[in-house]
């Protein structure tokens, strides 16, 4: 099992130096289309073919990446901190104030993720630009994924609060932001790690499920989700199976993280 | 009895907390108040200014939730702008639906997640456990979207990728739930004093387990209700999922908003069944 979790790394840290290096080694631009050539094979030129648009299929699959890839990690940061905030405080005042906030933590997770998202989604514009369509797809992932840790980060802080250390610290006249920012967070640390890996895959997933439906980044601008619509037009295994290629990857990067974070939950 | 009416009052909470959350999603989101007749060019100013003030009264948050919590006390769940068809009339034709599809996906996820759980436990093999770290991880790593764009493609059943999508989580959770039994002092004890394998997970193992796996069946619903959305809106299956994801495409939020309560109160509900079916398979086990 050792070995496969180092795979997991290696792949991880390839996939992401290539999807880094995507504008020095992708043959062309994402959105240039070779209008010549559309829905062409593989072929020295195009490495994955080309998609309906005559579009080159291996620079939007590293582009892709790298978007996913990047704000993906940067969702699950934003999350981690709202979670953390909000569980942080709830567990470390307690009282009422853990009360109203876990029951709004459970309001949240009582709504399926994905009807939550859609209902805040349709609630934005959907026509804007691909930019702006990235930002506002991740933020609504960041923003509304933070209720599962808040609940696991309230039970770390409530634990902390009531532990002889902090006590000890209490007693000799440290409060506040003082004892949370000397005492509380660096022992949360391993616990904030842990929620903020586990989510990278959950928004991964999520993005791609968001894009697939058309409610994701907005085109031209390639993401793992919006690279992924292609296969609605997928007819063979056989004939195209290079059309597969941003799903393989896919799978590929969330199994590792799966894979990594198998150990690494039952450490959180 | 006690506790039973903590949980109603706890949904009673939800709904009402649910519901200003929505009709206050409703209120802010753009285009709310205007009236299609508003742009009738045959209206004189005096019209279009009495269908204003008509409208008037719904600016005022509070009053617009208390006449949309009147409504839907009464039944009246309002109606849905691009179907133009009242939302509960929708509802009432497509959730028995969704529930066929997320029923049959939930039965046949569980049932290959025990069954390969068991096989995984019982065989105490460094492969398996590798095969079975695998196969979860795999599983768990295709987006709903793709497998129901992969089932359209090969003809399959839309409920079989529902029962993907629920199959790794109570999968991984089910063999850790059961390793751990299994690795329990007592058991230990019953193996060595030569008690069979049925014996030991009929009397020993399961009894401990089940209730364990019953709350996990509740957090399945909410996956299952989840993933219906790419399933029925990629399958085309007309059911609440695709209802869902129609109305976010149209920006329909008084049918979204209405939705997601449903859809929210079904998963407390299935929670709270799970977690007194739980306690009741603890009490009869002890």
């Amino acid at each position: 099992m050792r070995r496969v979790r180092q795979f997991a790394w290696l792949l991880l840290a390839l996939v992401v130096l290539a999807s880094l290096g995507a504008g020095l080694w992708a043959p062309a631009d994402y959105a240039m289309q070779f209008r010549e050539t559309p829905n062409s094979p593989p072929s020295h030129q195009h490495l994955l073919g080309t998609d309906e648009l005559g579009r080159d299929r291996f620079s939007r699959v590293l582009y892709g990446t790298r978007v996913s890839l990047l704000m993906a990690p940067a969702a699950a940061l934003l999350s981690t901190l709202l979670a953390t905030l909000v569980g942080g405080i709830a567990g470390y005042l307690g009282g009422w104030w853990e009360r109203a906030a876990m029951g709004a933590t459970d309001l949240f997770l009582s709504m399926p993720w994905l009807f939550l998202l859609l209902a805040v989604r349709a609630m934005l514009p959907l026509n804007i630009a691909p930019i702006t369509s990235v930002a506002v797809t991740f933020l609504l992932l960041g923003l509304l994924g933070w209720a599962a840790s808040a609940r696991v980060l309230c039970a770390g802080v409530r634990g902390l609060r009531d532990s002889d250390f902090v006590l000890q610290a209490r007693a000799s006249g440290l409060r506040g932001p003082r004892l949370l920012a000397i005492h509380v967070l660096p022992n949360l640390k391993p616990v904030l790690l842990a929620q903020f890996w586990i989510s990278i895959p959950v928004f991964i997933i999520s993005e791609a499920n968001l894009g697939i439906l058309g409610l994701g980044v907005s085109e031209p601008l390639p993401s793992w989700g919006s690279l992924l619509r292609e296969l609605e037009s997928f007819t063979s295994f056989g004939f195209e199976a290079w059309k597969l290629a941003p799903l393989v990857l896919l799978v590929l990067v969330v199994s590792s993280f799966q894979i990594i974070l198998s150990r690494d939950e039952v450490y959180a | 009895m006690q506790k039973i009416v903590q949980h109603l009052a706890a949904m009673a909470a939800v709904v009402l907390v649910g519901g200003l959350l929505s009709a206050t999603l409703v209120r802010l989101a753009p285009g709310f108040g205007v009236d299609e007749q508003q742009l009738d060019a045959r209206l004189s100013s005096e019209s279009v200014q009495a269908l204003r003030q008509a409208r008037a009264g719904d600016r005022n948050l509070a009053r617009f939730y208390l006449h949309y919590l009147g409504r839907a006390l009464r039944g009246d769940l309002g109606e849905s702008r691009t179907l133009n068809r009242p939302v509960r009339e929708l509802l009432a034709q497509r959730l028995p639906v969704t529930a066929r599809l997320v029923g049959l996906g939930l039965l046949a996820g569980w049932f290959c997640a025990v069954l390969l759980a068991l096989g995984a436990t019982m065989a105490r093999r460094a492969a398996c456990d590798l095969a079975a770290t695998l196969l979860g991880a795999i599983f768990l790593s295709v987006p709903a979207a793709v497998l129901a764009l992969l089932f359209v493609f090969a003809n399959a059943p839309a409920c079989l990728v529902i029962a993907l999508v629920v199959f790794p989580k109570v999968f991984s959770y089910t063999r850790n739930l059961l390793a751990q039994s299994y690795d329990s002092p007592h058991l230990v004890t019953a193996y060595a004093k030569g008690v069979g394998p049925l014996r030991i997970l009929l009397w020993h193992v399961l009894p401990v387990a089940g209730a364990q796996l019953l709350a996990v069946a509740g957090i399945s619903v909410s996956i299952a209700l989840g993933a219906a959305i790419p399933v029925e809106a990629l399958c085309g299956i007309a059911g609440i999922g695709q209802l869902a994801w129609q109305a976010a495409l149209g920006r329909d939020l008084p049918l979204l908003v209405n939705l997601t309560v449903l859809v929210t109160v079904i998963t407390l509900a299935a929670n709270w069944g799970s977690e007194f079916a739980g306690q009741s398979f603890r009490t009869s086990a002890a």
